[in-house]
């Protein structure tokens, strides 16, 4: 069995290609009409999602075979003297998850558009960029090595800032796409370090090559104070991820991302995009795993922080998206600290799960905005419900899942993650974690009791969306449900999606019903507390604002981040880039007009040399036999016999 | 101070011409008119004289037959011949210069410099 | 008596020189020139060279300082007085002059050994002497000096005749 699916294996870059095809397509062929654009888009994309499914069903059928050995196929792309870098797809367990994941997220969100943008000048365009980033995001889940993983990084993040400032004519879309352009860009130069890094100290970015050597025994040489440098090389790679997955304090792009349309909100800073960062630490995980722990505790100190710092910024928010945003900033941060406590399998089963809850989500905001005639203030929305049967069941779903509610799917993984938080010891991570769980239920919760419940406002006129637009949200909300399910058979997801350390046997671990519970009981108090505030109106909303009116302004400004990098930018930078202009006018110009005006005011007195006029000449002329006479008489300090003197004359 | 217990040897000639030719070079130099320059080429031609009848004077010891040897005269006296006819040629130039150019300040004959 | 001779005409024909090349007078110069000639006339005199100093007397004085006032006379414009100013840059003329008579001075000062004659020889000197020398052994130099002054006459009469204008 293993054998034929092998062969498959060798087809997966296919996966990518075909999209790359359609961008390729849609760019110079058919531009000018909108529905072949749409359909070569749609097409290519399912294509890549079948072959997907059938890459994952040959991953589960291969069994434990494929976790030890994954499949890669290799292609030499550059072969010098001291460079060797390869091109190629690796399909293992995790490859062949992200690409089920993001196949299916991107042809939901593109069968999405179709009703979503419909009448939209930029119809083309947006299924070209759509194109393009599923050709990067694929690239880069099957990338063998760092190299070829960073170009479809830097690629994805080229999508993201088209796509973001999708909008052009709009202020507010081109000044986010650059935000976030420039903010990834900060995190990428530490992953380009620590890429450049490995490559002179290990000679190779591969990534099962670089296992290997680490898994060797090397010498772990301290580099900076007592830092070794496999540390450092950890530290400096997970600025990618910091950047990327909008961890503090580089999380400032994704709430502002939100300018971009709805559907990519949904696809790009939702479910594959951000979760790159995520991904990438995955991969490199046996790099973290031999440096030393304070790496893995940074990491997962970033991501409680990050978590239950967006999760509070987000209870005192009231735009629809932002609310989603910072959702999944929080959601982010628990994927973030599961890898730091050692949760491998559970953070990225968390991925996976909340891939589609926080996509059918998205979608079902888009839904909601596009009946609201695209207004985005959930307090002029309401009641909803009565007129959105679909989109309102769907995400309903969605609520339960992120709040961690059994069966959906994200009670399971989100247990996973903080019964391994709890057991490895970290009791501190694992109660912000709870904490966060709480916030979690009670933010989302308030934005669906606002939005679909209450009383409905008759001028917004709001009716269900077309097929186009449910169908996705159907289809999300079965994967939301049963996504979870996969952690229950023998070979559940951790059997195929883990990280062993040199040396230890796989073990499967058993669901703690009593860590669930507590879960389970800290989501169900979120939801209960909303449900006080904003259906029975038995506490009201605004006594608690009257009571912590600082609090509230602190959050609903995001504790004045913003404020502070604009800040250090005008300040700080400023002020330096002042200098160096300074610098810069000063000494650089100053050193070439210097050369200049050397050069003139020599050629001014020099030209005195050159008048024309005899007397000068003669001036000059007998002025050299003097200095002759000097540098004879006196080079050899014979002033008083002068015998070379006696030849000048011919006097002998 | 007796003066003539003071020699003269072949020292305060060269002097006499040394200052001599000094002082015809600061001419050369230092002068407008262009005929002055060529009087101080005149003075410096002196000095050389000078030079050459004070080495024939003392210096110069052969004798063929019974005739001495005056070298240094006749190179003297072939010094003023070339001096004369210099002069001649000089101011002859000069004069055509004046003619065209109604000047005979040296500063404005610039043209060595192209 | 040679020696009280010599200061006084050295020192004649020095100041004379002197004052030919301060001289803001252009005929003062000239005529400080002559005086200068006949200076040295004298110091050839002293030097056993009595038919040199006819012939400097005769030719210098007598024909080239003519000259030389004549093309002064030429070419005078502008008050005589002012006729003969330094140039600008005279004071590195000066310098220049210093430099080369003290490098000269130097030389004769210290040069150790002149090699002069024990027995200073004192006769000689006489045209007869010299007439010998001039047409036996510098046979040559004397022609070609023949041919140089003719040379030099034609040049100075077609330099000084100017070119015809050309109609």
């Amino acid at each position: 069995m293993f054998k034929e699916m092998h062969d498959l294996f060798q087809w997966a870059g296919l996966i990518p290609a075909l999209p790359f095809l359609s961008f390729l397509l849609i760019a110079f062929v058919t531009k000018r009409s909108k529905g072949l654009s749409s359909t070569v888009s749609i097409l290519a994309i399912l294509t890549a999602l079948g072959l997907a499914i059938a890459i994952a069903i040959g991953v589960i059928q291969s069994g434990a075979e494929i976790v030890e050995h994954p499949v890669i196929v290799n292609m030499n792309w550059l072969n010098i003297e001291g460079l060797k870098i390869n091109f190629g797809t690796m399909v293992d367990p995790l490859n062949a998850m992200m690409l089920f994941v993001v196949t299916l997220v991107a042809s939901m969100v593109q069968i999405y558009s179709l009703g979503y943008m419909k009448g939209d000048k930029g119809w083309s365009r947006y299924y070209t960029y759509q194109s393009l980033f599923a050709f990067s995001m694929l690239g880069m889940v099957l990338a063998t090595n760092l190299l070829q993983l960073f170009i479809f990084w830097e690629l994805v993040g080229l999508c993201s800032y088209l796509l973001i400032g999708f909008w052009y004519f709009k202020v507010s879309a081109r000044e986010a796409a650059k935000k976030a352009f420039m903010t990834t860009r900060v995190g990428d130069f530490g992953l380009l370090l620590a890429i450049l890094f490995l490559y002179t100290k290990f000679g190779t970015l591969d990534f099962v090559a670089l296992s290997a050597i680490l898994n060797t025994n090397m010498q772990n040489v301290a580099l900076i104070g007592t830092a070794s440098y496999v540390t450092v090389m950890a530290f400096l790679l997970f600025m990618g991820p910091v950047g990327k997955s909008g961890q503090f304090p580089l999380h400032v792009w994704l709430p502002d991302a939100m300018e971009g349309p709805t559907p990519v909100s949904a696809l790009i800073h939702a479910a594959t995009m951000v979760v790159a960062g995520v991904y990438l630490v995955a991969r490199m995980y046996f790099l973290f795993d031999h440096a030393d722990p304070s790496a893995l505790q940074f990491i997962a100190d970033i991501g409680a922080f990050t978590a239950i710092f967006a999760a509070s910024i987000a209870i005192a928010q009231d735009d629809i998206k932002r609310i989603l945003a910072y959702s999944t900033l929080s959601q982010l941060g628990y994927m973030m600290f599961g890898l730091g406590v050692g949760a491998y399998s559970g953070s990225m089963f968390h991925l996976m799960t909340h891939a589609f809850f926080k996509a059918l989500m998205f979608l079902g905001a888009g839904s909601v905005i596009y009946a609201m005639h695209h207004k985005q203030d959930i307090w002029e929305m309401g009641g909803l419900w009565k007129t959105m049967p679909i989109t309102g069941t769907t995400f309903f779903v969605g609520i339960l899942a992120i709040s961690g509610v059994p069966p959906f799917a994200g009670f399971f993984s989100k247990d996973e993650i903080l019964a391994n938080a709890l057991h490895n010891g970290h009791p501190i991570i694992y109660g912000v974690g709870l904490f966060t769980a709480f916030l979690t239920a009670f933010y989302m919760s308030r934005l669906f009791f606002v939005t679909f419940c209450g009383p409905a406002k008759p001028e917004n006129h709001t009716k269900e969306s077309p097929w186009s637009m449910t169908i996705p949200l159907m289809i999300l909300a079965f994967f939301s449900v049963v996504g979870g399910w996969v952690a229950l058979p023998e070979h559940n997801f951790a059997f195929y999606v883990h990280y062993l350390p040199l040396g230890h046997e796989f073990e499967r671990e058993a669901i703690d019903w009593g860590m669930a519970g507590i879960s389970v009981l800290a989501g169900l108090l979120g939801i209960g507390l909303a449900y006080i505030i904003y259906i029975k109106k038995a506490i009201a909303a605004e006594s608690i604002v009257a009571r912590f009116p600082t609090a509230y302004k602190v959050l609903q400004n995001k504790y004045y981040v913003d404020e502070l990098y604009l800040w250090i930018i005008k300040h700080v930078m400023g002020g330096l880039a002042n200098v160096l202009y300074w610098f810069d006018i000063y000494v650089v110009d100053g050193i070439i007009n210097g050369i200049a005006f050397i050069t003139r005011g020599s050629a001014n007195g020099l030209r005195r040399t050159s008048t024309g006029q005899l007397q000068t000449y003669a001036m000059v002329f007998f002025f050299a036999v003097v200095i002759i006479f000097m540098v004879f008489a006196f080079g050899e300090g014979q002033l008083t016999s002068l015998n070379p003197l006696a030849m000048l004359g011919g006097v002998k | 101070m007796n003066l003539s217990n003071l020699s003269v040897g072949l020292s305060t000639y060269l002097l006499v011409g040394a200052m001599l030719f000094c002082l015809g070079l600061y001419g050369v130099f230092a002068k407008r008119n262009i005929i002055a320059i060529l009087m101080s080429i005149e003075l410096m031609l002196n000095a050389v004289n000078i030079n050459f009848v004070a080495f024939n004077r003392f210096i110069w010891n052969q004798k063929i037959d019974v005739h001495y040897i005056l070298t240094g005269h006749v190179a003297a006296l072939f010094v003023i011949v070339v001096a004369a006819a210099e002069v001649a040629v000089g101011l002859a130039l000069v004069i055509t210069i004046y003619r065209n150019r109604q000047s005979t300040n040296v500063d404005e004959f610039n043209w060595l410099k192209w | 008596m040679g020696t009280v001779v010599f200061f006084i005409f050295a020192i004649m024909a020095i100041a004379a020189a002197w004052g030919v090349v301060t001289s803001k007078n252009i005929v003062h110069s000239a005529l400080f020139l002559v005086l200068s000639f006949s200076g040295v006339a004298v110091l050839y005199v002293l030097m056993n060279a009595d038919f040199l100093a006819a012939v400097q007397i005769l030719i210098y004085t007598g024909a080239v300082a003519i000259m030389i006032i004549f093309a002064v006379m030429l070419t005078l414009r502008g008050e005589i007085s002012e006729s003969n100013p330094e140039n600008h840059h005279w004071g590195w003329g000066a310098l220049v002059a210093v430099l080369v008579f003290i490098m000269m001075a130097l030389v004769i000062l210290a040069n150790p050994d002149w090699r002069i004659l024990a027995t200073p020889w004192t006769s000689g000197g006489s045209a007869e002497d010299l007439s010998l020398l001039l047409l036996t052994k510098f046979m040559i130099p004397f022609e070609v000096a023949a041919v140089l002054l003719t040379i030099a006459l034609a040049g100075a009469v077609v330099l000084a005749k100017g070119v015809k204008e050309s109609k």
